[in-house]
Parts: C-alpha cells; sequence; structure tokens
C-alpha cells in the first residue's frame, strides 16, 4: 500500500462526504459547526493572555498617582489632575479633571490637547451614551462641551466609559486625595499585574465546560448517518477495497467535515473577536485588536483539533467490521462495568481536593491540577452514563404500552442512547457546577449585612460648597428621593485649640436623632448625650453639663475652620446608643439645631441619607445630578452594591445562554439521529398504524425514548455539577450553598431541549406514519 | 373492465367503484370487491397496478378518493380516522411481507401487541399470545427477538399477532414475498387454515399463482381496476 | 397433441379467413407468416384442411380463378364459420403443459379479427388458477408423494400463469406488430 493509494482513499472519502446527499451534507455541516466552535473556543483561548497583557499595559500608561504626603511644586511640566469618577445607572464612568500648569505639562494618552475649562474629551462609548436619549441625565451632569474623542490606547476596552475635561480652579483644591499635581502619567511603580487566582480559576472552568460538550458534541457529530455511510464502505469491500482502505475513505470524509470545520472555526473566531468589544464581563472588555493568538497554539489548535476529529471517526469504527456483505457489529458487548467508570470523577476530586480550603489568598491554583480534575470530573460523566442508562433500563419495569415500546427500544441499544444524550450530561453538569460556584463568588461581594437598606439607599458627605441644610433640602426636593435623613456632625472639645478631650457632635432635628438614638422623648433645643457606646471615654460625657463652656469645631470635613464658642444649655437628656442605617454608633452628643449656636449650623459639614423612592428608576442619577451641582467632585455613595451583582448577573446570563446555545446544538444532533432512526423504522411504523396503533401511543413513546435517557443524564449530571461546584467552593473557601435555582434551570433547558426534539420530531414521525410508508411499489 | 356487479348477498366487506389517486398517479380506477366470512379471495395483478391500495383501502388505512366501502353493513366512508384505526384494531388483522415486527420487542410481545392498543393487560395479552403462537407453532420463540429467528418463523409469529384478536377479515399483504417455496407454503397452510378454524375472511394480496391457490376466488386488478375471475366464464 | 394440432389449423384458416375471402396460397403464406415459423404449413395440409371445413359447411367457395398452375380457389368464411372460431376461442384450452402454441395462436388470431385478446388470456388464467387450487387442496390433504406429483403439476401451470400475465401486460404492443404486418 504506498502513499498514493492512501491519498486516494482519503480524497475518495472528501468526495463521499460532499456527495452524500441530505445526509452527508447534514453530517459535514455539524461536524464543521462541532469542530467550528471547538477552534474558535480554543483560539480564544490562546489569545487571552495577549488581550490581557494589552489591557494590563494601557491602564498603567495612563495611570496616575493621587495620594501623596508631599506636593510637588508647581512648575512648566506640571498638571493638576482631579479624579472625577461618576456612576450612571449602574455603570462606572472613570473621569479625570485637568487643569495644565505649563507647556510641557503631560497629556494623559488618549488625547492630542489639554481641553479647556468647559470642554471635554470622552471615550467612543461614553460619547454614544450622551447623545443618545438614554443619557440625558448623564449629560445633565456632564455638560461640557465634547471637544473630541479618546483614542484607543487612552481606554483599556471599547465600552469603557471616560471622559478627561478641562479645569481652571484646582489650584486650591489640591488635597493629596482627590485632587494633586502630577508631572508625568504612568504607574511609577509597576506590580506585575496579578489576576486574581478565583478570577483565573473561573475563567478556566468556564472554558473547559464550555469546550467539553462540544468535543463531545464532534463525537456525536461524526458519526452521524454512522449506517449508511458503513453499508456504503461495505459496497465499496465488495467490490474489492480492504479494510485499510476503507478505514482511509472513512477518515477522508471525517476529514473532510473537520476541515470545513476548520473554515468555520476561524470565522466563529473573529465573529467572536468583534463580539467581544460589546460584552463586559468584571468591567472587562477588549478591543479586537487586542485578541491575537498566539501564533503557535493557534497552529497547534488548527491542527490538532480536525486530527481529533478524524481521531475519533476512527475509534468509532473500532468496533465495526466492515464485510462484503455487510457490516457487522462486534458481538454484544460485554455488560457495562462499573469500577473503571468511578475511577474517572473520583479520580478528579482527588485531583481538586488538595487544593481545597486554599481560598484566593494564597495565590494561584494549579492550572494542570484544576484542568486534569474538572476534565476527569465531567469526562466522569459520559463514562458514567452508559452505565446508568443500561442498569437502569434494565431494571424499568414494563408499563403502559408506549412506555413498553420505549424501554424495549432503549434496552436494545442504550449505548446510543446513552451516547446521544452524552454531551447536553456534560454541559448540564459543567453549567450547575458553574452557576453554583458563581452565585457563591457573588454572594461574596454583595451588600454587607449592618447598611439597613430600608431606611436609605444613598448617602453623601456634603461638599463645603453648600450648607448641610441647603443641600438637605435641595435633596430632598430631587425627584425620586423620598426622605432624607440629614445630619450635621463636629467635634465638641474643652478648648478652642487641640481639645485634649473630643467628643463626637451629631446635629439633626428630632425625626433624625430618633433614627440616632434612643431617645426618651425630644423637642426642638433638646440636647442629649449617648450612652452605651463601645468608645465612650469615662468622663468626657462629664463636659457636658449645662452651663459649661465648650467649644464646637465644625472642622469634620477637610477644610480648616475655626471652632465656635458654646454653652451647654439648660437641661441634657441621656439617650442609648443605637444604629444608624449606615450601621455607625453614634456617640457623644445627639443635638437639635436650637441647642446650638446659628453659627455652628451654618458652617457645619454633613452627611444625608437618602431614601429613594423604588418606583422612580433613575432616582440615583437624579441625586447625583443634584449632588454634582453642589460640587463637580462630589460622587454620592450608593450603598446597594447592585453594581457587582449586575456584573453576577451578566455572567450567569451569559451562561446561561451560552449553555442553552450549546444544549441547542446537541439536540439538533439528537433530532437529527432521531430522525434517521424514525426514516429507518418507516415500514414497521407504517404497519404499526395499520393494525390500529394510536399515534398518541407512538408519539409517547418517542417522547420517552428521549426523555428517560435525558433524565437519566441530567439527574447523574445534576450531582455531577453539585459535586463540582461544592469542591470549587471549598476550594475558594467560599461558603457553600447549593444553588437550586441554578439546577433547576439548568436541567429545565436540558428538559426543554428533549420537549424541542420530541415536538420537532413529531412532524416526521406523524408523515411516517402515514399508510403511504406501506406501499411498496 | 366490468360494469359494477351487485355484490353477493351476505357479503362482508363490499367495495365499489373505488377511485384513489397518488398526486398525478392513478392507483384505482373504479374498483371493485366483495368477501364473505369465511372466504379466502386473492388479490392478484402486476406490479404497480393498484392491488395494494385496494387492501389499503379496504381495510381503511387509506381513504379513497371516491367510491363506497361497507363494512359489516356501515359505510367506512364517513369514519374518521380514529375510528378506522378502533375498527382495525378490533375487527382487522394485518400480515405483511417484511418489517412489520417490532425489533426490540420478543416475539410473544410482538404478537400480544394488538391486544395491549385494544388495552388488555400484559399478563392477559402474552396468554392469548402463547396460545396463537402454538397454533402456529413457533411457541418455542416466545423469548427470541425478531432479528434471531428466520424469516418464514417471523411471518408465522406475524400471522399469529394478525390472528390474535379474533379478526373478522384479516389483510395479508404478500405474505410470502420473502420467503423460499416451502416456508412460504407452510405459512400460507397456517394462516389459511387458522383463517378457516376462526372463520375469519382472507384478503391475500400476492403476485405468486401458487400462493393464490390457497385462495377461493381470485380477483385480478390491472390499471386500477378490478376483475372477478370467477365471471369471466 | 397430433389432433390438437390439426383442430387448431382448420380454426386458424378459419379465423384467417374472417378478415376477407382468400385463395387457398394466400391462407398458407399468411398463416406462415403469422405462425408456422419453424414449421411452415405443407400446401396439402391446407388443401386437405379446407376440404374438411367446405365439407362441414364453415366456408364456401367463392370463386375458382384458372390458371398455369393448380387450380386456385377462392375460399370464404361462412356464418357458421365465424360462430366456430366464436366458439373456439372462448373455450380455455385444458391446463396442460406446452399449450403455449395453441395460446398463442389464438390470442393472436383474437387481435387479428378484433376479439378481446384479454378476454381469452383472462379466461384461461381462470381455468389454470381452478386447476391449481384443485392441485393444492389435493396436496394439503395428500402423501408426500401427492405433494411432489401436485408440486410438479403446480409448478408448470404457474409458469403457465406467468406467461399469461405477461403476454397479458404486453397485448397492446403484440396488437401493434401483429396488425401491421
Amino acid at each position: 500500500m504506498n502513499g498514493r493509494q492512501a491519498v486516494r482513499d482519503l480524497g475518495m472519502g472528501v468526495r463521499f462526504a460532499f456527495t452524500g446527499g441530505r445526509e452527508g451534507w447534514m453530517r459535514v455541516l455539524l461536524t464543521a459547526v462541532g469542530v467550528g466552535l471547538g477552534v474558535a473556543l480554543l483560539l480564544l483561548t490562546t489569545a487571552i493572555p495577549s488581550a490581557l497583557s494589552a489591557r494590563g499595559a494601557r491602564s498603567e500608561a495612563r495611570a496616575y498617582n493621587l495620594y501623596v504626603d508631599q506636593q510637588m511644586p508647581k512648575a512648566d511640566n506640571t498638571l493638576i489632575i482631579a479624579r472625577a469618577d461618576t456612576t450612571f445607572r449602574l455603570d462606572e464612568v472613570s473621569g479625570g479633571e485637568l487643569q495644565p500648569e505649563g507647556a510641557r505639562a503631560p497629556l494623559p494618552p488618549g488625547i492630542d490637547r489639554f481641553p479647556a475649562a468647559g470642554e471635554m474629551f470622552v471615550s467612543p462609548a461614553l460619547g454614544r451614551l450622551l447623545t443618545s436619549g438614554d443619557g440625558k441625565l448623564l449629560r445633565d451632569r456632564l455638560p461640557d462641551r465634547i471637544v473630541g474623542t479618546i483614542g484607543d490606547n487612552g481606554l483599556v476596552g471599547p465600552a469603557e466609559l471616560a471622559f478627561y475635561r478641562g479645569a481652571d480652579d484646582l489650584a486650591g483644591r489640591i488635597n493629596g486625595g482627590t485632587v494633586s499635581r502630577i508631572d508625568r502619567f504612568g504607574d511609577l511603580h509597576p506590580t506585575s499585574e496579578k489576576m486574581d487566582p478565583v478570577l483565573i480559576l473561573l475563567t478556566l472552568v468556564v472554558f473547559l465546560v464550555l469546550l467539553m460538550p462540544v468535543g463531545v458534541f464532534i463525537a456525536t457529530a461524526v458519526r452521524f448517518g454512522g449506517e449508511r455511510r458503513d453499508r456504503r464502505l461495505a459496497a465499496l469491500r465488495l467490490v474489492g477495497a480492504d479494510s485499510m482502505m476503507t478505514r482511509r475513505i472513512a477518515a477522508g470524509e471525517a476529514a473532510a467535515g473537520a476541515g470545513v470545520g476548520l473554515g468555520f472555526g476561524v470565522v466563529f473566531f473573529l465573529i467572536g473577536r468583534q463580539a467581544a468589544g460589546h460584552f463586559n464581563l468584571f468591567d472587562v472588555n477588549v478591543f479586537p485588536h487586542d485578541l491575537n493568538p498566539t501564533p503557535a497554539l493557534a497552529v497547534l489548535v488548527g491542527v490538532a483539533v480536525p486530527v481529533a476529529a478524524v481521531l475519533v471517526t476512527l475509534l468509532a469504527l473500532r468496533g465495526v467490521v466492515i464485510e462484503p456483505l455487510g457490516v457487522v457489529r462486534t458481538a454484544r458487548p460485554p455488560r457495562r462495568r462499573l469500577w473503571w467508570r468511578l475511577l474517572m470523577p473520583l479520580g478528579g476530586i482527588a485531583a481538586l481536593y488538595p487544593m481545597i480550603g486554599q481560598g484566593r489568598d494564597s495565590g494561584r491554583f494549579n492550572d494542570l491540577l484544576v484542568i486534569t480534575g474538572v476534565t476527569l470530573l465531567l469526562i466522569g460523566v459520559t463514562a458514567l452514563l452508559p452505565w446508568v442508562v443500561e442498569a437502569t433500563v434494565a431494571r424499568l419495569a414494563s408499563g403502559a404500552l408506549s412506555w413498553q415500546l420505549a424501554v424495549r427500544r432503549l434496552q436494545l441499544s442504550s449505548g446510543t442512547a446513552a451516547r446521544m444524550v452524552n454531551g447536553i450530561a456534560v454541559a448540564v453538569a459543567g453549567a450547575i457546577a458553574l452557576q453554583m460556584f458563581f452565585s457563591g463568588v457573588a454572594g461574596g461581594y454583595t451588600t454587607p449585612s449592618d447598611l439597613d437598606l430600608t431606611q436609605a439607599q444613598m448617602a453623601v458627605d456634603t461638599p463645603d460648597s453648600v450648607s448641610v441644610l441647603s443641600a438637605g433640602r435641595q435633596l430632598a426636593g430631587t425627584e425620586g428621593v423620598r426622605k432624607v435623613i440629614v445630619m450635621s456632625r463636629g467635634s465638641v472639645g474643652e478648648k478652642a485649640k487641640d481639645p485634649e478631650k473630643n467628643l463626637e457632635l451629631t446635629i439633626g432635628d428630632c425625626a433624625t436623632l430618633r433614627v440616632l438614638g434612643r431617645l426618651p422623648s425630644c423637642r426642638d433645643g433638646d440636647l442629649f448625650t449617648v450612652r452605651g457606646t463601645d468608645y465612650d471615654e469615662p468622663g468626657t460625657l462629664q463636659l457636658v453639663k449645662p452651663g459649661h463652656k465648650l467649644y464646637v469645631s465644625p472642622s469634620y470635613t477637610r477644610t480648616v475652620r475655626p471652632s465656635v464658642a458654646w454653652t451647654v444649655p439648660g437641661t441634657v437628656q441621656q439617650a442609648d446608643a443605637m444604629d444608624d442605617p449606615s450601621g455607625t454608633v453614634h456617640g457623644g452628643i445627639l443635638a437639635t439645631p436650637g441647642a446650638l449656636p446659628e453659627r455652628v449650623m451654618a458652617q457645619a459639614a454633613g452627611t444625608i441619607l437618602i431614601s429613594l423612592d423604588p418606583e422612580v428608576a433613575d432616582a440615583r442619577d437624579h441625586v447625583r445630578n443634584t449632588v454634582a451641582r453642589f460640587d463637580r467632585l462630589a460622587e454620592p455613595v450608593t450603598w446597594t452594591s447592585s453594581t457587582r451583582a449586575k456584573q453576577f448577573e451578566t455572567i450567569r446570563t451569559g451562561l446561561f445562554v451560552g449553555s442553552a446555545c450549546v444544549l441547542l446544538l446537541i439536540g439538533i444532533s439528537l433530532l437529527v439521529s432521531q430522525l434517521e432512526q424514525l426514516r429507518e423504522r418507516r415500514k414497521l411504523l407504517s404497519s404499526l398504524v395499520a393494525f390500529g396503533t394510536r399515534r398518541r401511543t407512538l408519539s409517547l413513546s418517542v417522547l420517552w425514548q428521549t426523555a428517560i435517557p435525558i433524565g437519566l443524564g441530567l439527574a447523574l449530571s445534576s450531582v455531577v455539577g453539585l459535586t463540582l461546584g461544592y469542591v470549587l467552593m471549598r476550594m475558594t473557601n467560599t461558603a457553600v450553598h447549593v444553588d437550586w435555582a441554578a439546577v433547576l434551570t439548568m436541567t429545565g433547558i436540558g428538559g426543554g431541549v428533549v420537549l424541542l426534539v420530541t415536538a420537532l420530531s413529531l412532524p416526521p414521525l406523524l408523515r411516517l406514519m402515514r399508510p403511504d410508508g406501506l406501499r411498496t411499489e | 373492465m366490468t360494469a359494477p356487479q351487485t355484490a353477493p348477498p351476505g357479503s362482508l366487506l363490499v367495495a365499489r367503484e373505488l377511485h384513489k389517486a397518488y398526486g398525478t398517479t392513478s392507483a384505482l380506477d373504479g374498483a371493485d370487491f366483495s368477501i364473505h366470512p369465511g372466504e379466502v379471495v386473492a388479490v392478484m395483478g402486476p406490479s404497480g397496478s393498484g392491488k395494494s391500495t385496494l387492501l389499503h383501502c379496504l381495510a381503511g388505512i387509506v381513504p379513497p378518493d371516491s367510491g363506497s366501502i361497507t363494512y359489516n353493513g356501515r359505510e367506512m366512508a364517513g369514519m374518521s380516522d380514529a375510528q378506522r384505526s378502533h375498527l382495525r384494531r378490533t375487527e382487522f388483522g394485518f400480515v405483511f411481507q417484511f418489517g412489520q415486527l417490532v425489533p426490540e420487542l420478543t416475539c410473544v410481545e410482538n404478537v400480544a401487541l394488538p391486544l395491549r392498543l385494544n388495552g388488555a393487560s400484559r399478563k392477559e395479552a402474552e396468554r392469548a399470545a402463547l396460545t396463537w403462537m402454538e397454533r402456529l407453532e413457533v411457541d418455542d420463540l416466545r423469548r427470541k427477538r425478531p432479528g434471531e429467528v428466520s424469516g418464514g418463523q417471523g411471518q408465522r409469529v406475524a400471522v399469529a399477532r394478525a390472528l390474535v384478536t379474533g379478526p373478522r377479515v384479516l389483510f395479508a399483504d404478500e405474505p410470502t414475498g420473502a420467503l423460499d417455496s416451502l416456508n412460504g407454503e407452510r405459512v400460507m397452510e397456517l394462516l389459511t387454515e387458522a383463517a378457516r378454524s376462526t372463520n375469519a375472511a382472507v384478503v391475500l394480496v400476492t403476485h405468486e399463482a401458487r400462493v393464490a391457490a390457497y385462495s377461493d376466488r381470485e380477483i385480478v386488478v390491472r390499471d386500477g381496476r378490478s376483475r372477478d375471475m370467477e365471471r369471466v366464464v | 397433441m397430433r389432433i390438437v394440432v390439426c383442430m387448431s389449423i382448420g380454426h386458424t384458416l378459419l379465423g384467417l379467413l374472417e378478415s376477407g375471402p382468400r385463395h387457398g396460397y394466400d391462407l398458407k403464406r399468411a398463416f406462415d407468416e403469422k405462425f408456422g415459423h419453424d414449421r411452415p404449413l405443407h400446401y396439402g395440409q391446407v388443401y386437405s384442411t379446407m376440404s374438411r371445413l367446405l365439407r362441414n359447411g364453415l366456408v364456401e367457395v367463392d370463386g375458382i380463378e384458372a390458371g398455369d398452375g393448380p387450380e386456385r380457389k377462392r375460399y370464404a368464411i361462412t356464418d357458421a364459420g365465424v360462430t366456430d372460431v366464436q366458439r373456439w376461442l372462448a373455450t380455455p384450452e385444458k391446463p396442460e403443459p406446452y399449450l403455449q402454441s395453441t395460446l398463442y395462436t389464438k390470442v393472436v388470431l383474437a387481435l387479428l379479427t378484433h376479439r378481446n385478446a384479454g378476454d381469452i388470456l383472462d379466461t384461461q388464467r381462470a381455468e389454470h388458477l381452478r386447476m391449481m387450487r384443485v392441485l393444492t387442496d389435493r396436496k394439503r390433504k395428500g402423501d408426500l408423494a401427492d405433494q411432489l406429483i401436485c408440486d410438479h403439476a403446480l409448478f408448470h401451470l404457474e409458469a403457465d400463469l406467468r406467461w399469461l400475465e405477461l403476454t397479458a401486460a404486453r397485448l397492446d404492443k403484440l396488437a401493434l406488430v401483429v396488425t401491421s404486418r
């Protein structure tokens, strides 16, 4: 057998692939889609490191340091920069205010000149948002004239919302916290960017979970129409092909599908690369041009996946002896054994076990062990499922006729049935594990318990430019605000300057004070000392005696202001400490405005807690706009950490969509083999109808035939998925809780696929059940 | 070819002026038919003449485009699909050339199938099935699957299945078509004997004269028209 | 056998006359052309047959032409002759092996005389099947020897029947060939 002959055989197989009629095409197409998805996923995986490093490099290049103890002097090459980050709805908008102090002031990457005061440069995404009607509220907050666009080299991702605007009044506001003077951009002390190990683990698992069903799918796809192909190969044997030749021809056919798949893969990858710009996970979105697969790895993928598809074909042919007069399947396979099948998932757990409890703080997880463990666990599903199906089906008692027909059919070919649902089982197991893991990790980020979200959802420290009371009034009048709790804060000491003893002072009207402490009674002019705080300094409260002269310092804020002398008025009542809505305990003195000199009230800085009307969708942004009117650099705090929750929601949705797509793909393959099988039974179906079998009976038996193996597959994959999820959560030290919603959704999608496949195979079934099938002539 | 004749009195199943077309090809073009209880009528004719279509119409598997079929005095034209299915389940039995046994069911389960369709319990259906398998000398195959028995055995299992409900009409479409002559004749002998013993009428579609020789009467279908050979002379 | 053949020659010649009066020599030529492929008729056979038919009143002499050869009588069929042909054609042959030649003659004649050849075949078919039923019945009740003897006959009859079917299916073609000559 020479090489030319081998090439000729392969070529013949390729020709068969494209001339094999509708089924041949279907097989080529499905194989190609499977191989294509595999290739695209792997290419994306190989492109991720380069994408991340490109992001990292850009993010470093535009970094600047605001926190400095010693401000550098004004010079020809300095720039005052202020952080002006804000939030729109749930998206973070990163902003900077620039005030160059000389001709050589450093330009941040991405813009070619400094915006003048009242001008700004925006990122393309922000530009689109601001000009759309959707972004009107944000436009009110950022009214500056848009004079240019920040270039890609100044952004980490295409979806980033960012702006630089000009200013001319920052010199007086330098504070080493939000406003600073710098002479260069770029991180002075770049730390090699370390990804959160949990994030790496997540990425690994996501790719494995998506890749495995694709692999299983490829394995199923190359078997489509296998019987017809085997018959054709048998016919070739009859005219003189030897068994090696037939195998090569089959390999050629598979290679054709894989080859087309390679093309699909590149197309899928390019589509995915473009789409990546529109995705936003963990606030991470990447430029398509950042996603460049490492060439060596890309070549490896391009070779390995098609070769794997061919190998699967040859492996599937292993149990088949193609004789000139027909196809002989090797005699009834021996009873499936359990022990080695159990070894796989157990091996997987064993590989992951050492990492349990490692958590996110102990550095990276061992990639190899993670991959091995997760793969073994998931592959374990495909190893266990045939055994489970066989063992269960053999024990199923006969019930109704439709059930009997289905069970008997499954008993005869449990392997085929199991193979058909393997893909679904793996996909569901992986998805359940991921869902569980995600919701566990997400749980770690959700609202801290000490915030009382029923009373307030936002808080703002009033800037110096506005008085607390006026700010409170303006906020109360803002759209979407139900109630504000206005408290002014200061401290009380025994001397005007550098007092030895300090008392916390909180000022508010009676309604406010009742939220801050348990008061016996309250009228304006009342004054309370608070008992029962952890940080009471013994004796401090003794300061507060009627008639004592004390000094109130409103210098709670950054700006230093002189103290105001104050004589403690007539009666001092006692209040008990309690948590305010922000979970803070206010000790020291609680005072109504009437108990203090008016000057204190006018100067005191304060905190305003804001309760929102849940009916008003954009209430938060109305509040932000109001606050921005006080001071364009001020930003209220939003207590609900719905940002995080939303990101996880995105991931969950993405995962759902992804697994639903994979399941749908597998559903298509199920449908194809179901139809193939139905067509082969055309005569039988017609004769069953002839002697009066009800359509319902046959339809139900088709349903059972799919539902039984899929039901078993889903049960098994739930167990494996929950196990994997549990192990992953233990590995990251996340509190374990079973995400039943995920289990139900994924199994629900799986079940939906069954129903869909059955529903779609019913019309052909009913058509095949027409008596035309009896016509022999 | 011949003018519609009045059916002989006492006919169980009578068809008149049947027309049936599949698309543009006409399969039946004015065919007549009648059969008595206990009578074996062979339907012969060249391939494509419409003899199978005649059988399908008579059995209520396909409705004719026009013409009337009365079974036991009831007009079948007006029956719904469900009613016709019910008729087939309860009054008719079927034997086909091949591809009729459910491969995944054992032989006894196959024979019991029509009874189960009628709602019989599994036990009682399989007991009745076994009696018929004994009569057709295939009771030793009860645990085997159709793939494991020979063609002649399988066909006898099929005959047992056709007779298990005690049908009044047995429709056999080339029942020996896939068998050698010896096996074919054995099947025909058992089939006609069993039918006679239960007074079932047999509509026997065949293209083999030696099979047709088991009938009492012969009808030839040509170009969709039937001809009763008894009335030729 | 021989008688059968003679009988059929008489009927055949009669049938050939149905299309119009002919000379004895024409008759022989027509017969040879249509039926006598490998066994042309002797003129003497024609002569003796015609005289028998003349004697039985089935044909009559239409005219005599004097010529240099033997006398040339022109024969025409009588009504009785037509009836005789009709009866002969309608009577099925006893199902026996090797009767195709007779059947073939009958079919061709029927086509030539625009009678229904299909009916002839069907009649024969019914007769054959009747015989096969008898044999099948005998076989069922008889011993092995009976079965073997009956089977032999059945297989032969079946072959005839197949020929009948084949011919029935090709009647139109045959009619075209026969009448065009």
